[in-house]
């Protein structure tokens, strides 16, 4: 007993240390009516559980401490009553029924994804997310932007840490958007809290869920179902934008889509490719084969030393676009860019001693994709 | 002819064989007992040691010693072993010793059979934990095993742990056929359905579920199997499969299976707190109703686990409101706990501070199950940490400390020695402690926004990370205090007598401390 006061005390001499820290206890009101109506429930179900415990542990802690042996308590003899055993039946089934009401008025709420003025289709596969805008010509993916070095503790971890990517999804605010999910391999969940918005992507099939964010500004979320190696890696973005702010976007993002075009257009050099091909490499490739080309034995194949990479360069290019059925290796046709690709080939032709010399031109693969 | 009779004679009251034929070849329900909780013991440290790894890598923020791949094989490979390992063992252990005791038998229906069941399980959990060593690493892809993530993209592994699931499952449904063949057939005269101690009557109801759950699951990763290996496409949307078939099936089982590990509990402690507060269990009948109750519902709420895989409104709706309906024979069973404590003589030896624990923090998990099971809020909850809490609230200080609760209290009827009463309360408090700081701020991660089974977090989570960490190591090392209790009880302590406890009433406590090698030989007769 000693021991057990000397440790809690020790405990509250050190609580002033954390004091400081974020010590977020709640759920988040969210952004969104329905987030809102969630947390209400939640909170409703919440005070109900809180007010059962007490009244249970009530009478329990009353007995504890006044029914002990020790203060001379006699054993009372009786044991069976009918009476009150339905009586605490149907008072906890009232209570139920009390609960189940706004909880199925919410459900039913949530289940109306009707009049939806944007509809947006996210992909998912390991490790990243699609977002394909089903009214405007944009298609893009988002990865994670944290870096390498960040997870494995050398730099200075950011305060976005695996809750930052590289592009985010906009959307315009109070206006009705409309997701469709589904997912190229595993099943994955697209989570952002403050939305309330949490579906299962999942791979033959399509979910659907909307959402109408209220107050503009950047939610952050992540992936919520088990997907392989990655899964702590695929956090979402969603940057909430008045509407002009959206389309403003919107433009932008077709001017860009021009530029990309101009460029892979050009004439690249060897040394040029390889070093955006190894940006690309890190972000797209080296979760499964690793930084240093090895792989995982079992796993992932090495592709340092690999036949394939200093073969031929048709098949090559072939298993990067088109991927490798019945394994993790994806087709990344749809994924990245030309350019992106043509870099990224001509890196794992030219690094870790593969050294063949070879360029892809994104002119190729842009044959190739035809 | 002289040398057949000796042989006759000798066996009139043999003990145990000796050496280590005596567990090979035993058909004795109590040195079968004993292997079960011998064994169960072993994968408690194993499948502890795992999940301190993933509290040491979650101890802070970014990679440190348990790289993503290797994190997943822990997780995974933790649940499995837990569950099918340490908490189901367990029961079938201490109904091996109790369930003929209780019920006035002199050993299980099939001891043959009983045998078989135990000595199937050190072969499977040897393929299971085989794995770890294999080319691609163990099983990856959380106990769930949600197909395609374990068939298309399994590690190789797959394939041994798929047989060790036939294996567990063989085992579990021969234990359960032959507790339910000992509970009808073997009890003593008298001894009618209505007076069967709660233990025997929830593992009555525990055995009927295995016999309809394990099949399922059997079925599930047969399929699995033949995707991977035969080309069928069940699962596999490229083939036309269908991956949340997969989650129905196996949810199917496992809804069940969480009940198969709690409803045994139940039977303890509506054995143990009767005996503490010297009075007769409120409402025995209730809670036999209650048990049976459960065992239905436990079969119609299976996809209140699947709430966001895009179920239809009416489908979310129907499993919503069975979930719900599960917490009133629930809430009967808790109010008739509290019922029996109130207003008797109450003492709080090791079991009973277990006993109570178990009450008040099962009744915490419950309560957040309740909330897991309104639908439009459970798509805020669902796998994140606020489900972690919730399920390892109804499992470590549910079914563990209802195991711990129970050795404690039949300890000294097994071995004929008091346990350390003042050791048992320290490993009590510790583990009470530890569970608490462990568990409960993974409610706040949950609700914060952390998914569950992710390798690394982000920063806002690091402070009830540490914490949790923290109260890891401590629940993790003071088991090592129940290790030495037992073990000093076995080798010696003060003499039991034959009630052990002031208040116990019941067959298996009219017998000697410890109880003769055969038990019941000849019946004895229930008033």
């Amino acid at each position: 007993m000693r021991l057990i006061i000397l440790a809690l005390l020790s405990a509250g001499l050190y609580s002033p240390l954390f004091v400081a820290a974020d010590w977020q206890v709640n759920l988040d009101q969210g952004a969104t009516e329905i987030s809102q109506a969630m947390y209400s429930l939640h909170m409703l179900i919440f005070y109900i559980c809180v007010a059962i415990a007490v009244v249970v542990f009530g009478v329990m802690f009353w007995s504890i401490i006044r029914h002990r042996k020790s203060r001379g308590a006699e054993a009372h003899n009786f044991h069976e009553s009918t009476t009150i055993e339905v009586a605490w039946s149907v008072v906890p089934f009232l209570i139920l029924v009390i609960m189940a009401v706004p909880a199925t008025k919410t459900l039913i709420a949530m289940y109306d994804p009707s009049d939806a003025e944007l509809n947006i289709q996210i992909t998912g596969s390991q490790w990243k997310w699609r977002y394909q805008y089903l009214e405007h010509d944009i298609d893009f993916i988002s990865n994670l932007s944290t870096s390498q070095e960040q997870i494995d503790n050398k730099v200075k971890k950011s305060v976005n840490y695996l809750l930052e990517v590289d592009q985010p999804l906009v959307i315009p605010v109070n206006r009705k958007v409309r997701f469709l999910f589904t997912s190229n391999d595993v099943i994955h969940s697209w989570w952002v809290p403050a939305l309330a918005v949490k579906q299962d992507a999942i791979p033959g099939f399509i979910n659907e869920a909307w959402t109408k964010v209220s107050t503009p500004g950047t939610y952050r979320g992540q992936c919520t179902e088990l997907c392989g190696v990655g899964h702590a890696f695929m956090p979402i973005v969603v940057s909430a934008r008045p509407e002009a702010e959206f389309l403003q976007w919107v433009e932008e993002q077709s001017a860009q889509k021009q530029a990309e075009a101009v460029l892979a257009e050009k004439e690249w050099t060897l040394d040029e490719l390889t070093a955006h091909g190894e940006q690309v490499y890190l972000k797209v490739c080296s979760v499964c084969h690793q930084p240093t080309g090895e792989g995982v034995p079992g796993a992932f194949p090495a592709l340092k030393g690999s036949a394939l990479m200093t073969g031929d360069i048709n098949a090559h290019i072939d298993i990067v676009l088109n991927g490798r059925t019945g394994t993790a290796m994806q087709a990344f046709r749809d994924q990245l860019s030309a350019v992106d690709l043509a870099a990224v080939i001509t890196y794992e032709r030219n690094a870790w001693g593969n050294n063949s010399g070879d360029k892809v031109a994104p002119s190729q693969i842009q044959q190739q994709k035809q | 002819m002289a040398t057949l009779d000796q042989t006759v004679d000798v066996h009139e009251d043999h003990g145990p064989a000796k050496g280590i034929t005596r567990w090979l070849y035993t058909t004795n329900h109590k040195d079968i007992g004993t292997l079960y909780l011998w064994f169960s013991l072993l994968m408690f440290f194993v499948g502890g040691t795992m999940a301190l790894a993933i509290r040491a890598e979650l101890f802070q923020p970014g990679m440190q010693l348990v790289e993503p791949a290797l994190f997943n094989q822990m997780t995974t490979m933790h649940g499995l072993i837990m569950v099918f390992g340490a908490v189901m063992p367990a029961f079938v252990g201490l109904a091996n010793w109790m369930v003929p005791m209780m019920v006035g038998a002199p050993d299980m229906a099939f001891p043959r059979l009983n045998n078989w069941s135990f000595w199937i399980l050190p072969f499977a959990f040897i393929i299971l934990l085989s794995t770890l060593f294999m080319e691609g690493g163990a099983p990856d892809f959380g106990w769930t095993f949600y197909a395609p993530l374990s068939t298309t993209y399994a590690p190789q592994s797959v394939t041994y742990f798929i047989f060790a699931v036939h294996m567990l499952g063989i085992s579990s449904i021969m234990g359960a056929i032959n507790i339910i063949a000992t509970i009808l057939n073997l009890r003593a005269p008298g001894m009618t359905m209505m007076k069967l101690p709660l233990f025997v009557w929830t593992w009555l109801i525990t055995a009927f579920l295995l016999i309809a759950a394990m099949p399922v699951l059997a079925g599930v990763v047969t399929m699995m199997l033949m995707d991977i290996h035969f080309g069928t496409s069940f699962f596999n949307a490229a083939g036309g499969g269908d991956p949340v078939l997969f989650q129905h099936v196996f949810w199917f089982f496992a809804h069940p299976e969480v009940y198969i590990m709690i409803l045994p509990g139940f039977g303890i402690i509506s054995q143990i707190i009767p005996t503490f507060s010297r009075k007769r269990l409120f409402g025995y009948h209730s809670m036999v109703y209650a048990t049976l109750s459960i065992a239905f519902l436990s079969f119609i709420v299976w996809a209140h686990h699947m709430f966001t895989v895009g179920m239809p409104l009416a489908g979310e709706l129907f499993f919503m409101y069975t979930t719900m309906l599960i917490s009133v024979p629930t809430g009967v069973k808790v109010f008739n706990w509290v019922a029996t404590m109130f207003r008797g003589s109450l003492t709080f030896e090791t079991p009973m501070l277990f006993a109570v624990s178990f009450v008040v923090l099962f009744t915490i998990g419950g309560l957040s199950g309740l909330m897991l099971a309104i639908a439009p809020v459970d798509f805020q909850y669902h796998d994140t940490y606020f489900v972690v809490a919730h399920f390892h609230y109804v499992l470590v200080p549910g079914a563990i400390f209802s195991i711990m609760a129970g050795v404690y209290f039949w300890l000294p009827k097994w071995t004929g020695h008091m346990y350390n009463e003042r050791l048992g309360q320290l490993h009590f408090w510790l583990s009470f402690i530890g569970v608490n700081i462990t568990f409960f701020p993974m409610h706040f991660l949950g609700l914060a926004g952390m998914p569950r089974r992710i390798s690394d977090y982000a920063l806002q989570f690091a402070d009830f990370n540490m914490v949790s960490s923290v109260g890891a190591f401590i629940f993790g090392f003071s088991q090592l205090l129940f290790l030495y209790n037992v073990v000093q009880c076995i080798r010696g302590g003060r003499t039991a007598t034959d009630q052990v406890w002031e208040g116990a009433r019941g067959l298996e406590w009219s017998i000697s401390s410890p109880p003769p090698y055969h038990t019941f030989t000849q019946p004895p007769l229930v008033k």
